[in-house]
Formats: C-alpha cells, structure tokens, sequence
C-alpha cells in the first residue's frame, strides 16, 4: 500500500478507534450495565457518573503505564545490573554510576548541560517576552508572531539541518553556500569558519537553534499573559508619571511572573533532554557532548545498557524538581 | 487646583466617526463638576481625554491657562480613579499609593508624609502593608482615591468610582467623597457618572452629555426645574417627566396651552402672540402633578395601575392624548384611585413647555 494511504488509515483507524471508544462506553454504561430506569434510576445514573471517568482515562492510564512508568522501573533496574555474555545479568550495585562520573566525556556532557541550562531557557524567555511586547500593537504585530512562532512546527532534526547550512563553510576560493560564513567573509574575515568545531564556541552555535524553536512558545504564552493585564493599571501607570519602560519592569513584569516562571520552567525541561540537534550537527565531538546524547551513545552504540541506563536516570534526577515545580506554578496559575 | 477651559474639543475616531464635538465647558477652581449622561454618549471619553489618555482631535483643553493638548497625563497635574480601581496588584496600599512620588523621585521623607497624611484621611492606616486582593471593595477604592489624593493633583478626575460597589457601600462610599470634596474646597473635581442620584447629590454643576455635545450645564436644581429641552427634561429625575402635547391657545407672561388630552394647563413660560397656535410638548414631572376636583384641570385619565410605595403613590394612566406612558405620583396612599377616571392640574411655574425640543423659559 502507499504509505500516504496507509497514514490516512492510520489516521481513521485511531481518531474512529477514539470516538467508538467513547460511544461504545458510554452505551455500555448507559444502556446496558445501569440502566436509568426502574426502582433503582437514580442510584444507577450516580453508578454512572461515577465510574464513567475511570473508563474514560483508562486507556491513556494503561498507555502511560506501559510506555512511561514501566520503562522508568526497568531503567532503574538495568542501571544496577552489567549485561554479560549471553544474555546473563549481573547486579554491580552503583559500579555503572561511578565509572559513568569518572568519565571526561560524562563530566563535559554535565558540564554543557548546565550551560545549555543556564542560557537557553533565559534567552528564549527574554527574546519571547521582548516579541510578546513589540508585536502587540502593531497593525502586522500578528504577521510576526506567526513567523516567529513557525519554528514550533519544524522538527529538532530539521531544524538542525537548517542550520548546519547556515554554518556550513566552503574553500575559500568557492562561494560561501553558509550565511554566517558569508557574512564573517563579507565583514573582513580572513578565511571561513567551521564554526561547530569551535570548542566551548560551539555550544552556543548548537543553542540558538533551540532558542530559535522556543522563542515562538515563550511569545505565544506571554502575549496572552500581557494581553490578561488589567488595560487599567497601565493607564494608571501613565498618569502616575511612568515612562514605557517603568510601565514594562515595574507593572507589566510582576503582574505576569507566575506564567514567566512556568514558561522558563517548561523551556528548561526541554532543555534538559536536549538530544536531537545535537546528535544531528555534532554527535558531541568537539566538545558539545550533551547528556542525553551520551546516554544514547552509551546505550545505542556501546551497548553498555548498564551505564547507558544510568545516565538516563542522572537526567530523570536533573528535570524531577524542575517538572514539580513547573506543575505547581501551573497549578498555581490557573486558580 | 485649577480653572479647566474646553473650548471646541471633538473627538472624531478615525477621521470619520464623530464621538463628541463643540465641546465648550468652563469650570471653576473648587468646583465639583458631574459629567451625566446615557451610555455611549462619550463622557468617559471626554473625561480620559482631559486626562490625556485619548488624543484630543479637535479644539483646545486649558488647565490653569496652559494649553495641555499635547501635554502627557503626568505633567497636566491630573490624578485619576478608575472604575475597576486599577490598583497595581503586585504592590502593598503603601506601595500603591506611593508610585508616583517615587516616580517623581520624591525624598522618602516627602513620601512617607504624603502617604501618612492619605492613609489617615481615608482611615487606611491598618491597611498599608496589605496587597490589594485582602482589601475589600470599598477599601480598595479608598486606596484609589488615596493614590489620587498623594500626588496634590490640580484635578481630580473620577470615572464612575462607585459603580463595582454594592448599593449600600454605594451610598457610604458617595458620602465619604461629599466629604472628601468638602475637606479640599479648593480641589477641582471632575466626575462621570450614569447615576443620577450621585450626579444631583455631589454636583456642584452638571453636564448632560447628550448627541455627542452638551445638553445643558447648570446646578442640580436648575437642570431638575428649568430643563433647557427634552432631553434633559426626561433625563434628570425618576420617574421621568411626562412630555403632552398641545396647541398654545393664550400668550403672554403666562403661557396657556389646550393639550390634545382635555384640559388646559398654565405655564409660568413667557409666550408672544405670534406664538399662537404652535404646536408644543409640556412638560409636567409625576410629582408635580396635582389631584383636581374642579373644570381646572390639565388632563383627565383613567388609572391604569397603581404602586403604593408608602410616601407616595404612583398612578400609571391610560392613554393621555398621544401619550400611553403618563405616570402620576401623588404623596400618601391612593390604591382606591385604581380603575378611576382622575382630573390631574400643576402649578404654572413647575409646567415646562417645548417648542421644537427646546424649552421657552430659555428663549
């Protein structure tokens, strides 16, 4: 079959699945297990209600369980044992987590991480806001944020392709096919950069393609928190003498920085598990080693399940607290 | 402190749609003016626009002799309160109160005086640390008007303060701002309001805001006895006044006018004889209405309906003339008049009469 085709049935197959699912239930509950009729009508709809959510949230329940929760317990497991020849475990207690912490590429992987850490969330937070604000007003304010927001729909590897060409560079006697190679020549460089194989520089080079796709997010959700604040208060702020910078750090600021708080958190997850660009532009050579691609090559390459599961888990630890907390300011926000 | 001049002011959105214009209004240092007038007839415009936070697109506004056209809001010496308060949530009641002057880059000691001195006039004194949202509602706007009250403002400008009040604080919060008003007699206040109660009780001057200009200017009173045309007539006062139609049938100092209903009535409004015959509306309020048992009546109905209300009575009658909303109010308990045939008259000098809209009192 023609895999266009065989997407579309997919496609049928799942959202019919969907909504057989839920007539199919509800028909089950309604009509034949209590039936809203006779002596017991009123405690049957009661029954109903009750147990209709559980039956509604069961599949999603199984499917997390299965796909999410169960995999967690079997990483947790694999990361204390060592794989042996022949299919054979053996348990090493936290053997894998020492060698793993004794490794340079693990400590460069730790170490990036925090930079990525401490760089993408702020700058895709600071650049949403700064877009939020200036496309407000303007008569083609919505114009923009649909092009800053595009990124959003272009996959981490695409993106990354995107921009390997942006730094690719060419002989210097060819012309440069990379716009940031262009440029540095146009500007008086001397002879063209492979910029991804600038140590330390490098890094950078792999972040903006994740600020570039999260700055869209950031905006999106901060324009419709500016949007929230009482149109008042600024006035307000006007006739209290406040000039359009005090307006924005001292009113606009504080009145949305509960959902400043969930959008950084929520870049920072995503940060965290940062894997496909830089698999896709780097692999972590020169230097970009990140965490979840050291697992992957841990895990994928090396065949070390031990050690690969281990690594998974140091990234499970990094964004537990980091998730709770974006949940319950999440929580907070929409009280 | 100030005299406000507004000489022509318009207001036209877009080139094209008038909102409001020939605007002319002088008001008097100490005066308490009340902008009234039906919804979107633009008195919240005309006020934000003196405030300078909508563009003047016509015309000359003159605080204290300067022209302000152009001027930002915070240099025109203007505070305001807002109608849902707009208090900075993220700030304590101190903190509220005391943005502008620290804007202004006001010593600490300045602040803490001006502060000071609000809190105790508005009885915020408990309050001061608090975040707005543990406030209730009247405190919140007290810490509205404390805001305004800091800065030493030349005018103060109140955009229906009291409307997100409940009606009994309504009442407490609008004899607390009389007070206020009194305490700074030299203030100049400017006040938009739909309710006539507060624009009657407060004023010291009215402006009826009607058809995108002024319908009359003037005392609570005057504009309650002497309306200069229909619409104010009808506006001020509740129930409104009943507009009959009728032909003026004798001239003179007092004007005597047959109505389509019946009867004839007397009004103290000069007339010249070639006013005769003119067709014109009168204008008699409910409660002016007098119970007449001899041929001197002005019109005689048949009450429809009656709503005994304690002090007074109010008799809905059948059709009078053209008109089928006469209402009558009369003191006491009437219930019996209900299903009855009544002849109703007024006093001469309390009869209004309408010649194209416009009252004769004024001509």
């Amino acid at each position: 079959m023609h895999p266009a085709l065989q997407g579309l049935l997919t496609i049928v197959i799942g959202v019919g699945g969907c909504i057989g699912y839920f007539y199919g239930a509800n028909l089950l509950l309604d009509k034949v297990l209590f039936k809203p009729t006779g002596p017991n009508a009123g405690r049957n709809i009661n029954l109903a209600n009750q147990i209709r959510p559980w039956v509604f949230l069961m599949p999603a329940l199984l499917a997390l369980g299965l796909y999410l929760a169960y995999p967690v317990v079997a990483t947790l497991r694999l990361s204390f044992l060592e794989r042996l020849p022949g299919n054979e475990f053996a348990f090493v207690g936290f053997d894998n987590y020492t060698k793993m912490f004794a490794e340079p590429k693990f400590l460069e992987a730790m170490k990036n991480n925090v930079l990525w850490l401490v760089v993408v969330p702020a700058a895709s937070t600071a650049f949403g806001l700064l877009a939020a604000q200036l496309t407000d007003r303007l008569a083609w304010g919505n114009i923009a944020k649909s092009i800053i927001f595009m990124p959003m729909a272009i996959s981490f590897v695409g993106a990354a392709v995107i921009f390997k060409l942006v730094y690719e560079a060419r002989p210097e006697d060819v012309a440069q096919i990379g716009v940031l190679n262009h440029l540095y020549m146009l500007f008086g460089g001397t002879e063209p950069q492979q910029w991804l194989q600038i140590p330390f520089w490098n890094n950078f080079f792999l972040m903006i393609v994740l600020i570039w796709i999260q700055t869209g997010f950031a905006m999106v959700i901060l324009s419709a928190a500016l949007r929230g604040i009482p149109e008042e208060t600024v006035e307000a702020a006007i006739v209290d003498g406040a000039n359009p910078f005090q307006i924005f750090f001292k009113i606009k600021i504080p009145q949305i920085v509960s959902t400043i708080v969930v959008v950084w958190t929520t870049i920072t997850i995503a940060t965290l598990k940062v894997f496909d660009i830089v698999f896709a532009m780097t692999n972590g050579q020169w230097e970009t080693q990140v965490l979840a691609n050291y697992m992957y090559d841990k895990l994928f390459r090396a065949n070390d399940w031990g050690m690969g599961s281990a690594s998974a888990m140091i990234i499970m630890l990094m964004v537990t607290p980091i998730l709770v907390w974006n949940v319950y300011n999440a929580r907070k926000e929409m009280r | 402190m100030a005299d406000l001049k507004l000489t022509d002011v318009a207001k036209t959105y877009g080139g094209t749609v008038d909102v409001l214009k020939n605007i002319n209004l002088d008001i008097k240092q100490g005066e308490l003016i009340v902008f009234v007038g039906p919804s979107g007839c633009g008195k919240s415009t005309l006020l934000r626009m003196i405030a300078g936070l909508e563009k003047i697109t016509g015309g000359e506004l003159q605080i204290d002799g300067q022209v302000v056209n152009d001027v930002p809001p915070a240099q025109r010496g203007i505070a305001m309160v807002f109608q849902s308060y707009a208090l900075y949530p993220h700030m304590t009641v101190r903190d509220n109160m005391s943005f502008a002057l620290k804007l202004a880059k006001k010593s600490q000691a300045e602040i803490d005086e001006a502060v000071g001195r609000a809190a105790k006039i508005l009885q915020l004194d408990e309050y001061l640390d608090r975040l707005p949202k543990a406030l209730s509602g009247g405190q919140r706007q007290r810490v509205a008007i404390g805001r305004s009250i800091v800065r030493d403002p030349k005018v103060y400008l109140f955009d229906e303060p009291l409307s997100n009040l409940d009606a009994a604080l309504r009442v407490a919060t609008r004899i607390e701002i009389a007070q206020l008003k009194e305490s700074m007699p030299n203030s100049t206040m400017i006040y938009v309001t739909h309710d006539q109660v507060e624009a009657m009780t407060l004023a010291s001057r009215i402006v009826v805001l009607a058809n995108k200009g002024i319908a009359q200017v003037g005392t609570p009173l005057e504009l309650y006895e002497r309306p200069e045309n229909e619409f104010v007539a009808q506006f001020i006062g509740s129930p409104s006044m009943n507009l009959l139609s009728g032909e003026i049938v004798g001239t003179g100092a007092e004007t005597t006018i047959k109505l389509h209903g019946g009867g004839t009535v007397k009004s103290a409004a000069p007339t010249e004889s070639s006013d005769m015959g003119q067709t014109v509306n009168v204008g008699i309020r409910p409660e002016d209405m007098l119970e007449s048992s001899g041929d001197d009546y002005a019109f005689e109905g048949k009450v429809n309906f009656t709503e005994a209300l304690g002090e007074v009575t109010l008799l809905y009658f059948d059709k009078v003339g053209d008109n089928d909303a006469v209402i009558g109010k009369l003191p006491g308990i009437h219930a019996d008049l209900r299903g009855k045939s009544v002849r109703m008259a007024a006093a001469p000098e309390k009869v209004q009469v309408f010649l194209n809209e416009q009252s004769l009192y004024y001509r």
